[in-house]
């Protein structure tokens, strides 16, 4: 294979990488966007939905009865998060809701745990996995599909935001909770919503990463590779998510490729972070991302 | 001033505390269950306190559940089929690390003094754990049984009295690998110009052949490249079309939890045949294969023990154990690669004790007497049979300066379904490993302030 080929099929695997990063960190942005809040338990939101969905299908039920019952699982767990942890801390400062994230996520962890076990499960989607050739270039089925999953779930996303009045009522909230209180949006209803919304995002990002690793804890620590993603993107564009998705992942795939030999290999993974950095300081708030004017 | 309920509060903290009373009864009831504390039984005298350090939470919970799961279902099955070792019946309790060190050390703290002579043995369960616990381990005298982790080094008994790395260790293992590449090749001079890729996780336990790895390339000829992967290994595309373009003969392969099927995955898209891609034994249980499909099949992995449910210990454990509902695993995971290695811990801890209560007499041990019991443990072909393992495991032979028993490796493959062995019982080359180890070990002793034993005055 020539190397004009050879980086051609890195930046395509990249692209496709990119695209998997933005599906988890879809589900950050969408909470971040609506309520200020970073939502730490997304990774063991996935990881709950994944487990859910697979112990359906345990059940023998078919795919789509499964899928439907987890996404009913999903909406179940948002309404019961906003009406316990979020609702009881409405007024607080965004570092209580931040932590009160992360006290979920442990909870989350292990409640999965408990109700699925700890068994490592294979799940496979009807996809096929096998490389194919175009242009001389090998591209992988899976990633290919999961990209067009991910790009109908942004085109529902934007359509939900855009012309429906929930949708309205959502970035109403996000530009100034007190005045969409104000002007009678109910915020307990809208943050059902969008957690209720991050739970099917996490449950598409449990159903194709599942597919990759397994299902198991594991799912949990892809939460790590959408981080660099949003601080690049913006922690409330979803445009920002979808970009630099992109970019984290043609550009940690370049790097572990040249100039990973001259320091040992092994940057992949610290490499994006490195990147989102160098970014933070150039434009605090993410390439896409709206900057923050507070009155002091 | 003292401060008063209001009636309200009173009524709402009451549910609490009724909460909290059944959570606690919840918790404490089943723990209570299994460890039947000897003052309690009324023969505390005649019972052998054994720890089972335990992960059955957190991301590797598959791995330490079923290992040390399986470790107690075999202490239990000494119980009721033996009535214990000798008379003296094993009293275990588990401990949950979630596979950090932290917890490993609170673990053996808490249970390191329990039952009359205090534990038996400890087993770290994870090599963060072992390297924690050496110096507290060494000097409460209470030994290490790790099988198929652990500090490679401590290998050398003269340097690490307490610390058993059983049947067999990673360098061992890498050089039972390359003979067994030989094997497939022809010989080890058709070794020679041949490439090899040597990827591995990017942590102490994944670098830790890198030595032994350059100086077998030294020896036959060939050619090696280190591809490292970041743990935990999520997305591997990179390192694997890196492996592709440097056309490799073998692959090794060195992934851990979900960078295992995420490798295999990865080589698959990228073309590499699965059958010359060479696992260590940690990518070699059903967890690892299983989330990666089709895409494993022909996947190879070096292993201490052979698999599967067909081996007399196992019905046994079924008869005796799972049969009155006393199981600690899911019992259709019973002969799987996790489950082996526990009961085989199980076979080491009690056979141990079994050897040095010939020395010491038939009562329960301390730490020290196992320790004995250990450096003289020889399992023949004969006794392995007589316990129902036939195959199961190699013979070992311990003593006071090779802690790790000179045992060998079998290579097993993946066929979709389930592991299928595919060789012999091959021999690690100790002329390459002993002198590494004795190096390794000697600087540490150094390091330590430590006077190697004299193995010659330890024969009795």
């Amino acid at each position: 294979m020539g190397d004009f080929s050879f980086f051609l099929e890195v930046v395509v695997g990249g692209l496709l990488s990119g695209v998997m990063y933005t599906l988890v960190a879809l589900g950050f942005v969408l909470i971040f966007k609506a309520s200020g809040v970073f939502n730490f338990a997304q990774g063991a939101m996935v990881l709950f939905a994944a487990l859910t969905f697979v112990g359906f299908l345990e059940f023998g039920l078919p795919m789509w009865a499964a899928f439907l019952l987890a996404l009913a699982a999903m909406l179940a767990l948002a309404v019961a998060i906003e009406r316990t942890v979020l609702r009881p801390l409405v007024g607080q400062d965004h570092m209580i809701l931040f932590m009160a994230t992360i006290g979920l996520s442990i909870f989350l962890e292990g409640f999965a745990q408990l109700i699925w076990g700890t068994k490592v499960r294979g799940l496979d989607l009807g996809i096929s996995d096998e490389p194919i050739e175009i242009g001389g270039i090998l591209i992988s089925q899976f990633d290919l599909s999961a990209a067009l999953m991910a790009a109908v779930l942004v085109a529902v996303l934007s359509a939900f935001f855009s012309y429906t009045k929930v949708g309205r009522a959502l970035r109403a909230v996000a530009d100034d909770t007190q005045a969409a209180q104000v002007a009678g949006v109910p915020l307990g209803f809208i943050w059902a919503v969008v957690w209720g919304a991050a739970g099917f995002i996490a449950l598409v990002a449990g159903l194709v990463w599942g597919a990759r690793l397994g299902v198991q804890f594991a799912l949990t620590l892809v939460a790590l590779k959408a981080l660099p993603v949003m601080i690049l993107g913006g922690f409330n564009s979803i445009a920002g998510a979808i970009v630099a998705g992109l970019v984290i992942g043609v550009s940690e795939k370049l790097a572990e490729i040249y100039l990973g030999p001259f320091v040992g290999g092994g940057i992949e993974n610290w490499f994006p972070y490195a990147l989102a950095i160098a970014v933070l300081l150039i434009r605090p708030a993410g390439l896409f991302g709206a900057a923050r004017i507070a009155r002091v | 001033m003292p401060q008063r309920f209001s009636p309200r509060r009173r009524k709402s903290v009451a549910p609490a505390c009724l909460l909290a009373l059944v959570a606690t009864l919840g918790f404490a009831v089943p723990a209570a269950a299994q460890t039947a504390a000897p003052a309690a039984t009324g023969g505390a005298a005649m019972e052998q306190f054994v720890p089972i350090a335990i992960y059955r939470t957190g991301p590797y919970a598959p791995g330490g559940s079923g290992i040390y799961g399986a470790y107690a279902d075999y202490l239990a099955l000494v119980n009721a089929r033996d009535g214990g070792v000798n008379g003296v019946k094993l009293v275990y309790e588990e401990c949950e690390t979630g596979y950090q060190p932290d917890r490993m050390i609170e673990c053996y703290e808490r249970q390191k003094a329990k039952g009359p002579t205090g534990a038996a043995a400890f087993t770290p369960s994870g090599t963060g754990g072992v390297y924690a616990l050496i110096d507290r381990m060494t000097a409460d005298k209470i030994p290490s049984v790790t099988i198929g982790y652990g500090r490679t080094d401590s290998s050398d008994g003269r340097v690490f009295p307490y610390f058993f790395p059983l049947i067999s260790n990673y360098w061992s293992e890498n050089t039972a690998t390359i003979r067994y590449i030989a094997e497939r090749e022809g010989g080890l001079d058709k070794l020679k110009g041949k490439k090899i890729a040597n990827v591995v996780m990017d942590f102490a336990a994944g670098r830790e052949t890198q030595a032994i790895l350059d100086a077998q390339a030294k020896r036959y000829g060939f050619e090696v490249t280190t591809f490292p992967i970041t743990p935990p290994g999520l997305d591997q595309r990179a390192v694997w079309l890196q492996v592709r373009q440097y056309r490799p003969d073998w692959v090794l392969f060195r992934g851990w939890g979900a960078a295992t099927p995420t490798g295999i995955k990865e080589a698959a898209r990228a073309g590499i045949a699965r059958d010359r891609i060479i696992g260590w034994w940690w990518s070699g249980s059903e967890e690892d294969v299983t989330p990666a499909g089709d895409a494993a099949k022909g996947f190879i992995t070096a292993q201490f023990h052979a698999t599967g449910p067909n081996y007399p210990v196992f019905e046994d454990i079924k008869k005796y154990v799972y049969a009155k509902g006393e199981g600690n695993v899911e019992e259709n995971r019973i002969g799987s690669v996790y489950y082996v290695r526990g009961v085989l811990h199980g076979v080491a801890v009690t056979e141990a004790m079994r050897t040095a209560m010939k020395k010491f007499g038939n009562r329960p041990l301390t730490g020290d007497e196992v320790r004995w019991g250990l450096e003289h443990l020889v399992m023949t072909s004969e006794r392995i049979k007589q316990l129902g393992l036939e195959g199961l495991m190699p013979e070992i032979k311990v003593t006071c300066a090779d802690h790790e028993g000179d045992g060998a490796i079998r290579f097993q493959q993946w066929d979709g379904a389930k592991w299928v062995m595919i060789s012999d019982w091959i021999k690690s080359d100790q002329s390459m490993v002993r002198p590494l180890i004795e190096a390794s070990a000697a600087q540490f002793a150094k390091e330590k302030g430590i006077t190697p034993r004299d193995c010659a005055g330890e024969t009795n």
